[in-house]
């Protein structure tokens, strides 16, 4: 047997009192694309920054190639060949890609010797990049090939690559497996972190599974089921939200008529004439690479930003352009914001003031101007219980919570307030499978109960696995819906992509 | 070797508790070794300073005579700076609080009646409302830098209160000074105990900041001031735009300014003259941050700093120390708390 590309014996990380990682052991061989599961808080990001050299281990040895390093930083971790697709990744809008992947090497040469190195590592594995466009230009697709191509250059024994198909669509997922197959067949070992199951089947052919920071299993994804893996991530089953029924026929709860609506952010995307109606008991998808408009429509729906017109938005019938968020809430729009620290909580606020958030009128959390805290701290901790968030109760602070545990917060929190409809930005990113199954469950129910929802989403299978029907927003546009189902994911990765040509191209690969 | 800071992982309750008294004991035996260098005998020096203001009921208070403004302005610029609203140009708006209000005391010089205090003290607070709503418009609108607006906007205010007494409200009778007409009785506020000079405003004072405490800790009000400084897109989809928060915390902090600054006209001053107070507007900065800026935290703060002014004066006066030395002294004040509060919430670790 070959020397292992990279073996971790017994790898050990604590914060203060929590264990991240317990005496972890993982061996990945040279040419190996090797799965790292588990759910979110499950100690996945730890590991590989420790890997990484960005996190130093309390015990335990990591090993590169039959060797055990001395403790290490990024940098000597680079020089090994150790590379790092984050999952959100660092670079700068204003300068172009030749002078971000400048900026990310430890020794980048002259500038124009660069620009060719880029054109030909690019072309040769299939990530097609044009070192001079200016990076707020690009896809988030072709964003993360500058991340893959900036590793590529310093040619990696290790790939480490932290989630990446959470911002592409199909077309762009098959190219970069593509891409990954390839390095593979040349040597490199991958460590490949995902939460999305079919894909650690068809791509990796050994898996590590985590569970609160321990090895639960190593197995062969080839051998396994998405059940199979899904049980031993979770040591349960995964409830699968139902297949949804025909587009109820309710009455519209949510108009927008045709708002267009110029951008206030740099290098944002205006809304154009975007129209929908979401109707009681009905869930509404929109498709979408990130950047078409998503940041725009949400604000605009959820009134931080006025539409032109109190006419463009009907909330239940009542105009509500010109009306401010607190207004809207007051009408029974709750909303759900894709940025969960910062923009839908608080971080350094404990669960009751950030449950105060958005509760203060729709939940009764206050009386005369003042604040109940008994109330809040009765609602929060309810949310909690309902919504199984794993924290240390309703004075824990939001900073505290993974993201997944966080998540259901937010999203059980505008539940909780019984909104007639509820619009949901990124239900599930970044959020580990269980959670997520919870999150579409909850939704479900919430529709059950005729309230109208609108999921806005980049993750196509969460919007066909739960929507009733389904628009693409594309450069701030958005199509004509459809009923979930009536489009293949081919067709529909085509409205995303925006149609022309080269997306041609795309369903051929899909197919 | 160099030296990293690495922000802790929880701050210890009972360090954050110690950080008051500790950073007092250190500035306590920093001043000592400042003097001792200076050559100045230091229990003698330390006495006047620290001791000697507090070893007597008056010298309590003028402690309190001088704290009271501080507390106040600082507890109204605090609820600011939570919101992340940086107005600096509290004397600015103090003076004209004055101005305002010792205009209508100059105005009405025959008035009687106890309608005249009220009415003096409500312009004073509009006066200093009117001078902050200036940078909050410009913000808000135009988005300009409220820092330097209100800044600026300090020395116009100085200087037009200087035209004023040296100009048509100078007093007649007043040999030339540059000062107003003394207030009439009915537009004095008449100290409250024998001997000392408090006045029912240096009672306001102390009282306002503790309002202000339950509003920022118990008011919705309080909650978006506090959620738009911790998180300004929350606070926005929360409902609390930021243009309503930079108007409430403008208003409020450049209102009190005003209030103090009509309360130090009519009050121990009980005229107008070129300069109200010795910079109040600005130490309240130091003290609204000493305070932590939690107005519970601004009354000991304030207590402190006017100590260490007092305590300046008198080693001054006593000793010959020189003006520097209690600049310095001040600055200790400020530089071991926030520190302190520094290394709390962070460590310094070495890195090889």
């Amino acid at each position: 047997m070959e020397t292992p590309r990279l073996a971790l014996r017994g790898l050990t990380r604590r914060f203060g009192d929590f264990v991240a990682n317990q005496s972890i052991d993982l061996t990945i061989q040279p040419g190996e694309i090797h799965a790292l599961l588990g759910e979110n808080g499950a100690g996945k990001s730890t590991l590989v920054k420790m890997v990484y050299g960005a996190l130093r281990p309390d015990a335990g040895d990591i090993v590169w190639e039959g060797r055990v390093l001395p403790p290490h930083d990024p940098k000597t971790a680079r020089g090994l060949g150790i590379g790092m697709v984050f999952q959100h990744f660092s670079l700068f809008e204003a300068l172009t890609v030749l002078e971000n992947v400048a900026l990310g090497l430890d020794a980048p040469g002259p500038l124009p010797a660069l620009a060719a190195k880029i054109r030909r590592v690019s072309a040769e594995y299939g990530l097609p990049l044009d070192p001079d466009r200016d990076v707020h230009t690009l896809s988030v697709g072709e964003r993360q090939r500058i991340e893959i191509v900036r590793c590529l250059l310093q040619s990696p024994r290790l790939l480490v690559m932290d989630e990446p198909t959470s911002v592409l669509t199909p077309g762009e997922v098959d190219a970069l497996f593509t891409t990954l197959r390839r390095l593979a067949a040349e040597g490199c070992a991958i460590l490949y972190i995902s939460h999305k199951l079919d894909e650690i089947l068809s791509l990796c052919e050994a898996a590590t599974v985590l569970r609160a920071g321990r090895v639960v299993a190593s197995c062969d994804p080839r051998q396994e089921t998405a059940a199979s893996l899904a049980r031993m991530m979770m040591g349960a089953d995964l409830a699968r939200p139902p297949r949804t029924a025909p587009p109820p026929r309710g009455k519209p709860r949510l108009v927008l008529d045709a708002i267009t609506l110029p951008t206030t952010a740099p290098h944002g995307t205006d809304l154009r004439g975007v129209a929908l109606e979401v109707r009681a008991g009905e869930i509404f998808g929109i498709a979408g690479i990130a950047g078409n408009g998503q940041t725009e429509l949400f604000a605009a729906i959820s009134g931080e930003q006025l539409a032109p017109a109190a006419a463009d938005i009907l909330i239940d019938e009542r105009p509500s352009g010109r009306a401010g968020p607190a207004a809207r809430r007051r009408l029974g729009l709750c909303t759900v914001p894709e940025e969960r620290n910062g923009h839908a909580a608080v971080p350094i606020f404990s669960l009751s003031d950030n449950a105060l958030l958005t509760g203060y009128e729709r939940a009764n959390l206050t009386r005369r101007g003042l604040i109940r805290p008994g109330a809040a701290r009765r609602f929060a901790a309810g949310v909690i219980d309902a919504y199984k968030v794993r924290c240390n109760g309703p004075a824990a602070a939001a900073a505290t919570l993974s993201g997944g545990n966080l998540q259901k917060f937010i999203l059980g929190r505008e539940i909780t307030q019984n909104p007639g409809v509820l619009v949901v930005s990124q239900p599930t990113w970044g959020v580990d499978a269980g959670a997520a199954a919870l999150i579409h469950q909850a939704l479900l129910d919430l529709a059950a109960t005729g309230a109208a929802i609108l999921v806005i989403s980049q993750d196509l299978d969460e919007l066909l696995a739960i929507s009733h029907r389904l628009a693409v927003l594309h450069a701030g546009s958005l199509s004509a819906p459809h009923e979930t189902g009536s489009k293949s994911v081919a067709e529909i990765g085509l409205l995303m992509g925006g149609i022309p040509a080269g997306a041609a191209e795309l369903v051929a690969h899909a197919a | 070797m160099r030296l990293k800071i690495e922000p802790r992982a929880s701050a210890a309750p009972a360090l954050n508790a110690l950080v008051p008294a500790l950073s007092v004991v250190a500035t306590t035996i920093a001043a000592a070794l400042l003097f001792a260098i200076l050559g100045y005998p230091v229990g003698r020096t330390m006495y006047a300073f620290f001791i000697a203001p507090l070893a007597s009921a008056n010298g309590w208070a003028e402690l309190a005579l001088k704290a009271a403004p501080l507390a106040m302005i600082a507890a109204g610029l605090a609820a600011g700076f939570r919101a992340g609203v940086w107005n600096i140009g509290a004397q600015g708006q103090l003076t004209m609080g004055a101005v305002a209000g010792g205009g209508v005391a100059l105005a009405l010089p025959d008035a009687q009646g106890p309608w005249v205090l009220p009415l003096m003290c409500l312009c004073g607070l509009c006066g200093g409302m009117a001078w902050g709503a200036l940078p909050a418009f410009l913000r808000i609108r135009l988005g300009v830098n409220e820092i330097l607006t209100s800044l600026m906007l300090t020395y116009v205010a100085t200087l037009l209160l200087s035209a004023l007494v040296y100009g048509p409200w100078k007093d007649p009778d007043g040999y030339s000074l540059p000062q107003s007409r003394m207030f009439s009785d009915a537009a004095t506020l008449a100290p409250i105990l024998p001997r000392a000079r408090l006045t029912v405003g240096t009672l306001i004072e102390f009282l306002l900041p503790i309002g202000l405490w339950f509003t920022l800790r118990h008011a919705l009000v309080g909650f978006s001031i506090r959620t738009a400084g911790a998180a300004p897109a929350a606070a926005a989809y929360a409902g609390f735009p930021e243009s309503r928060v930079v108007w409430i915390v403008f208003l409020t902090g450049s209102g009190l300014a005003g209030l103090a600054g009509i309360f130090e006209a009519a009050g121990p001053i009980g005229q107008l003259i070129p300069q109200i107070t010795p910079g109040y507007g600005f130490t309240a900065i130091i003290v609204a941050f000493l305070g932590r800026l939690n107005p519970l935290g601004i009354i000991p703060a304030a207590l402190l700093v006017a100590l260490s002014y007092i305590g300046g004066d008198t080693a001054q006066v006593s000793l010959g120390l020189p003006n520097g030395a209690a600049g310095v002294v001040q600055g200790l004040l400020l530089f071991f708390p926030l520190s302190a509060d520094f290394l709390v919430r962070n460590r310094l670790r070495v890195v090889a």
